[in-house]
């Protein structure tokens, strides 16, 4: 049903897939996608090709192992993989395992809302204009900070986040979850 | 059960997401989000900007072999790593940390325990545990302490702290938590190493005492 929204973005359509189909046409896009620019994100930080190819297997056969773990109501494919890609660098290069919260799953038997997919694209649209309307020094240094090279009193030494309003948007998707979410207080 | 009001700054969320928040306070971040709806999307907004990131970084070819290498092992069988979630109070970070088991409480006077999680040269994160009407002793700490309430709550001169509230304090706040009475209250604390309980023993005393 979703494919049928040409709206929603190729990537999602793949994950998708792979999500609930374990389709392997799909994931090769998402590799075709995705794998040149983890490279070049991951190189960022001074990693050799050679070790930042290792980490982009490790992310995408994350991607495809994990593939359960996402959710379009909350995130674009490219912020669930970018936070894939930090937590496998982190254990990489430190050496340990990053702690992450509680997870908070779908009811299996719920239904999508394509509304909200749409907005959190669009959403995620607007975050990138933003980011593209930048001035090159500003963006250098919001690089800096998502590629975890700022300690948080140098991030909050910058002003202005470009956050907008998508935070409202993704409680929206959240909210699906509030079944759930009763019990976890 | 009252809402949750003080929460988690957006650079120290950033940083976390990012992953150079230090891994005491990370722990004590990813329990609060564990918990709290409002920093749950905001992370989420922040692992969203990272993705618009990702999405407009300068593609580097791969090597022509990964593909198909990647292909390959697919189906290779999986060797589960331990999954831990939530436990009663303690949210998953904790649950992990104490590896499924049960904290291991110490006292250390006047009927305030401790359960140390973790403890290396850049800092520490411990599992309190304060009577009711009972002030945490007199301690300072180097840097940023974060205190997350997990039972119970407490108050001090900056205001009053419930189930899944964080402080966030910087090392100029010389501070006495204080359990409200009523039920003993059960906190998460992360300190740049060590903290410091003044009023308990001399501070050389201190590396022999753990605390
Ligand atoms: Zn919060």
């Amino acid at each position: 049903m979703l494919q049928k929204k040409t709206e929603i973005s190729e990537q999602t359509v793949w994950m998708l897939a792979v999500r609930d189909n374990r389709d392997r046409d799909a994931f090769c896009a998402l590799f075709d996608h995705f794998a040149p620019r983890l490279k070049g994100f991951i190189m960022r930080t001074g990693c050799s090709a050679a070790q930042a190819e290792e980490i982009v297997q490790d992310v995408m056969l994350t991607v495809w192992r994990k593939a359960a773990m996402f959710d379009p109501h909350r995130a674009q494919v490219s912020a669930w993989i970018y936070q894939i890609a930090r937590n496998r660098h982190i254990d990489v290069v430190r050496k340990e395992n990053r702690p992450v919260p509680d997870e908070l799953a779908e009811d299996p038997g719920s239904e999508p809302d394509a509304s909200q997919i749409l907005a959190i694209e669009q959403e995620a649209g607007e975050l990138k204009k933003a980011l593209s309307s930048l001035k090159p020094e500003q963006r250098e240094i919001i690089e800096k900070a998502y590629l975890g090279e700022l300690t948080h009193q140098e991030i909050s030494d910058q002003t202005g986040l470009p956050l907008g309003t998508i935070k409202s948007r993704i409680r929206l998707g959240l909210e699906r979850l509030r079944h759930e979410l009763k019990g976890m207080r | 059960m009252s809402a949750i009001t003080h929460h988690i700054p957006d650079a120290i969320l950033a940083a976390y997401t990012s992953g150079s928040l230090p891994h005491h306070y990370a722990v004590a971040v990813a329990s609060h989000v564990s918990l709290c709806l409002q920093c749950r999307a905001s992370l989420e907004a922040h692992q969203n900007m990272g993705g618009a990131l990702l999405d407009a970084t300068d593609r580097v070819a791969v090597s022509g072999h990964m593909k198909a290498d990647l292909l390959a092992q697919l189906d290779a069988p999986v060797t589960p790593e331990p999954v831990y979630t939530r436990q009663g109070i303690y949210p998953r970070p904790v649950v992990e940390a104490l590896k499924g088991q049960d904290p291991r409480w110490k006292s250390v006077g006047m009927g305030v325990r401790q359960s140390i999680l973790s403890e290396t040269k850049e800092g520490s994160v411990r599992l309190l545990y304060i009577p009711p009407g009972q002030a945490v002793p007199d301690h300072g700490h180097n840097g940023m302490e974060m205190t997350l309430v997990l039972q119970g709550s407490f108050s001090d001169e900056t205001g009053h702290f419930g189930v899944g509230d964080i402080e966030i304090a910087n090392e100029d706040l010389d501070h006495t938590p204080t359990a409200d009475p009523g039920e003993a209250c059960i906190c998460l604390a992360a300190t740049d190493a060590p903290l410091r309980f003044n009023a308990l023993m001399p501070r050389l005393l201190q590396p022999f005492f753990r605390i």
